[in-house]
């Protein structure tokens, strides 16, 4: 058989995989290899395969992720630091027949967003929340978070932190899950192919939770790095991630169809 | 031989060369490049393009989704 060249191969015809159109072509602001990336096209994949691209409005946080409606090529609003459950339940709202998701980081939603959070969860708002965790106020210059892992350096917490003067780390999607107002949480991570394939699959379920009217706030939690924050290369952010967050941050479901499942 | 033949295409300009593909490789095909491009990044490349199978998972991890697979499978 003759030898098959690349140009024999690069052909529109043999396409298995290309960036999703809902993707803006700007390149993205984020630092190299951070999950943020990874999770927008995943949601935005879901938002295409699932035929919403019309119907979906976004909320974008503040943080590293603020200008994610730079990138994310769908109706998108910008919602005050934390604020982006109320802005949503009131879009939501008005909009009932829309699909509403906000996008927000651990510093937005776990800080200081945190009462929005909880009461949009308790109030059962048919909204998706998708929380991307990374443990570390990323955009600032990677300050100690509510997320931070005990014993975590950070550049408030040089010696790392010390849960007797600086409290524990707050396990956000565990306190959602015992809400009433929640039909399904789970927490994901994007740092392996195996892995992204799981949280994508998530977060359709959340979206179709919310296209199908299901009773209850669909509420993703993703594990992610911040390798400038950490002070690491991406691949050993990602292998500090799995060997240090992991444990502390189990991966699964945790709330799913309104039960709890662990 | 093997059955199905793959290729990815990366925009050189938008890799920022984080190398989060390198370990998602199962046939280690990826490599980065000892140039670099318009931002001062190593950018991603077909080091051995013969043993690509086109299974996608580099540009599932890729944080800029910059990788475009194509696949053929090949008749014997």
């Amino acid at each position: 058989m003759a030898e098959i060249t690349l140009q024999d191969i690069i052909k529109p015809e043999n396409l298995v995989y290309k960036k999703t159109d809902l993707m803006t072509d700007k390149p993205l602001s984020y630092c190299p290899g951070c999950g943020h990336g990874t999770a927008h096209r995943i949601t935005m994949e879901v938002i295409e395969e699932l035929n919403l691209a019309e119907d979906t409005i976004g909320v974008a946080p503040v943080g590293c992720s603020v200008l994610a409606y730079e990138f994310m090529n769908v109706d998108m609003t910008q919602a005050a630091h934390g604020r982006a459950p109320a802005v949503a339940t009131g879009i939501k709202r008005v909009w009932p027949n829309k699909v509403v998701f906000t996008y927000q980081g651990d510093g937005d939603l776990a800080a200081i967003g945190t009462s929005e959070t909880i009461h949009a969860c308790n109030r059962g708002e048919n909204i998706v929340i998708i929380f991307i965790n990374n443990g570390i106020y990323g955009m600032t210059g990677g300050q100690m978070a509510p997320t931070t892992l005990p014993g975590m350096k950070s550049s408030t917490s040089p010696y790392g932190r010390d849960v007797a003067m600086m409290g524990n780390p707050l396990k956000m999607t565990e306190l959602v899950a015992q809400l009433p107002g929640t039909y399904f949480v789970t927490r994901q991570a994007v740092h392996t192919p195996a892995a992204v394939r799981k949280a994508k699959k998530a977060i359709k379920k959340a979206f179709e939770n919310q296209r199908d009217c299901k009773p209850g706030l669909s509420f993703i939690e993703i594990v992610s790095n911040c390798n400038s924050g950490w002070k690491m290369t991406p691949t050993d952010a990602n292998k500090w991630m799995e060997e240090n967050m992991f444990p502390f941050y189990p991966m699964g479901d945790i709330k799913v169809d309104g039960q709890l499942v662990k | 031989m093997a059955k199905v033949r793959g290729a990815i295409v990366v925009d050189v300009e938008k890799c920022k060369g984080c190398g989060v593909c390198l370990p998602a490789c199962p046939t280690d095909v990826i490599d980065l490049a000892s140039e670099v491009n318009g931002k001062g990044y190593h950018y991603a490349f077909m080091n051995q393009p013969d043993e690509c199978i086109g299974c996608s998972n580099c540009a599932i991890v890729c944080p800029d989704g910059v990788i475009t697979v194509y696949k053929v499978k090949l008749n014997r």
